[in-house]
């Protein structure tokens, strides 16, 4: 066997999943998106844009996720940065290992009940009722935006928080030294040693972690109330409710193309931002 | 708390009257790590514009003893001065000190130039970015890398990485320069090369150079002075030949250089030269550098090209059976077997004529040395 025939054999597996699994649904998808509704829902086979015309429909809902998904990322990420830092670069190595497993122990229920918990937390008789003994009366949280960007941040935490520990561990102890030896403050090696060289773990979780909350249905679903809905609702509306399997073809390969574009755009930004840095400020 | 400050230090070669000033002091230093002493009771001091190496085996508290300089290490008992001033609560930031690392440290992220402007810009005021680019020009020139201002660090080979590493450190004229192991990771032509120039470059910058090494030829080539430490004590203190010709310790006269040793007790005391009779019975003459006196145990030491090898016998000489012969180029090591001392290395210069066979296993000599070149030393 030639070493290119065992490179092929290599990827078959993978390249057969994904054919099956990905090609063959996605350009049924395309396919479905040209077509009509029948009668009695489903698809009927045509050519028409009418479809994609009739997008503005649920431009909400677009609107929603292109607001509340990047909004959510970013949120995950501070939060998630400090939290990956203590426990890379501060904590004692012999408590890293325990402490990382309690970041993942909410894994362990699923996110369906979770939220549910949430739910209370934020309805009437949870939160908006504690701060009520203080005095502030009238809070809502459940079924707005803000209650759908705790459960993103919520349930996408753990996400985040693994590349960038990864990335931070990984860290060469010598190069902080070094920095502090060339008369930089601990400010200042955060800032020129530490955060550079801990991008393309920020970069690595922001990526997983928006490519997730772009198709993210159950959060808004159940926190959102049916008031702030993602396209992934949209979706589910479609094609399990009213049966318009062209439309929802039509909306589902719109959000396909819209993540294409943004995930192109952020990875040249990233990829400029790790080389192209202060390439030229000495001369 | 009070940053000192520390006035930029004039580049020009050193002259005689600033080598006397003592630019940096351990006093009565000492550094544990929970139980483990790592550096016990250190006392030495530096003077301006000197190359000095701590010279010793790993674990011995040579690295530790260059940390307690960088402010990497707080002692735990003691006084780490620089330029007179007590630097013990002074992080490594405010020290006027600046280290060249074993593993380089460079910063991935950033290119050559930016490397080496690390520490400029770091300065408060911070200097004019004209002033900056000269002085990486400059000091890129001096590691002879101009050119390779834009290049990535990951661009660059082993030796270069090295010459980055310096010139990060040298631009910022620092009191003292820390050398941490430098040419550990270089092959052995490189680190020769390396090491004529780190030379040139402290002769030329009039800085105190401090290197760290654990390889003996190193330290010889390179330093006006040498600290020879052992389990976190310094043993000896001397300029190479000094160390190399009046070793005060059978652990000196291992770790400075190669010595045959001879195990024995001192027979006889006469004036300089003594004897020292050996556990196999024979007596060997000797300087009694260590000034043992006659019953004191006491071991002979003899360096590998002190001794003569011929094929004839002279008065005294010893006969012995050839094992093992080495070529070296410029000279043949020969490893020689004693009936009652055991194996000897002797070193022999190249005969004159080329082609000559020299001995070869197995064949007879006759070894000679004179009583002066043989040190008689405090086994350890």
């Amino acid at each position: 066997m030639t070493q290119r025939e065992r490179n092929w054999l290599l990827v078959a597996p993978a390249g057969a999943w994904f054919l099956v699994m990905l090609v063959l649904p996605l350009s049924v998808v395309f396919i479905f998106s040209f077509g009509e509704r029948g009668a009695a829902g489903g698809y009927v086979p045509a050519f028409t844009f009418e479809q994609y015309a009739n997008l503005p429909a649920r431009l909400t809902a677009f609107k929603n996720t292109m607001i509340l998904a990047p909004l959510g990322t970013l949120a995950a990420m501070l939060i998630a940065y400090p939290l990956a830092y203590q426990l890379a670069v501060r904590t004692d190595p012999k408590w890293k290992n325990i402490l990382l497993v309690l970041v993942i122990v909410p894994f362990w229920t699923s996110i369906l009940i979770r939220s549910y918990a949430w739910i209370f937390l934020l309805g009437g008789r949870g939160i908006p009722a504690l701060l009520g003994t203080f005095g502030i009366e009238g809070v809502r949280l459940i079924y707005t935006p803000f209650a759908v960007l705790i459960g993103i941040v919520y349930g996408y935490l753990p996400l985040m928080v693994f590349p960038i520990y990864v990335a931070l561990d990984r860290l060469d102890n010598r190069l902080l030294e070094a920095s502090s030896d060339l008369g930089a403050r601990p400010l200042a090696t955060f800032f020129k040693v530490t955060l550079p060289l801990s991008i393309p773990g920020v970069a690595t979780g922001c990526m997983l972690v928006f490519i997730l909350l772009m198709g993210e249905f159950l959060i808004p679903a159940l926190l959102g109330g049916g008031k702030v809905f993602f396209v992934g609702n949209a979706l589910v509306d479609l094609f399990l409710q009213s049966r318009n399997w062209a439309f929802g073809s039509a909306v589902a390969f719109t959000l396909i193309v819209i993540m294409l574009v943004t995930v192109t755009i952020y990875m040249r930004l990233i990829a400029r931002l790790q080389t192209g840095r202060d390439d030229v400020s000495v001369m | 708390m009070k940053i000192p400050d520390f006035p930029a230090e004039n580049s020009e070669p050193s002259t005689q009257s600033q080598r006397d000033t003592c630019i940096a002091e351990l006093k009565g230093v000492t550094k544990r790590f929970g139980d483990v002493v790592a550096a016990a009771d250190l006392d030495l001091q530096l003077r301006q514009g000197e190359f000095i190496s701590f010279l010793g085996p790993s674990g011995c508290g040579k690295t530790t003893a260059l940390r307690m300089l960088a402010g990497f290490e707080t002692p735990t008992e003691g006084e780490v001065l620089i330029d007179g001033q007590v630097v013990n609560a002074l992080e490594p930031y405010n020290r006027p000190v600046n280290m060249v690392f074993q593993s380089y440290a460079l910063f991935p992220h950033l290119t050559v130039a930016d490397n080496i402007a690390y520490g400029l810009k770091q300065k408060r005021p911070r200097p004019p970015k004209s002033e900056i680019a000269d002085k990486v020009g400059k000091a890129l020139e001096t590691v002879r890398l101009a050119g390779f201002e834009h290049r990535r660090i990951w661009e660059m080979s082993g030796g270069q990485q090295q010459r980055v590493a310096l010139a990060r450190a040298i631009v910022n004229e620092p009191k003292l320069l820390l050398l941490d192991e430098p040419l550990a990771a270089l092959d052995r032509k490189l680190r020769k090369e390396m090491q004529i120039e780190l030379q040139d470059i402290q002769r030329q910058l009039g800085i105190t150079f401090i290197l760290v090494t654990h390889d003996q030829e190193e330290a010889l080539s390179l330093s006006d002075r040498i600290f020879v430490m052992r389990a976190g004590r310094i043993v000896q203190i001397g300029t190479p030949q000094d160390l190399y010709d009046n070793p005060g310790s059978r652990y000196v006269a291992d770790f400075v250089g190669t010595s045959n040793f001879f195990d024995g007790r001192i027979d006889a005391v006469k004036g300089e030269i003594s004897t020292l009779q050996t556990e196999g019975g024979l007596t060997l003459d000797g300087r009694n550098t260590a000034n043992l006196t006659k019953g004191e145990k006491g071991c002979l030491s003899l360096r590998p090209e002190q001794i003569r090898i011929s094929g004839e016998a002279t008065d005294g000489s010893m006969e012995v059976t050839v094992q093992n012969r080495i070529f070296l180029g410029e000279h043949t090591e020969y490893l020689v077997r004693h009936e009652a001392l055991g194996n000897i290395s002797v070193l022999a210069p190249r005969q004159s004529e080329l082609g000559a066979r020299g001995f070869e296993k197995g064949d007879r000599a006759h070894l000679s040395w004179s009583g002066q070149s043989a040190l008689i030393l405090r086994p350890d």
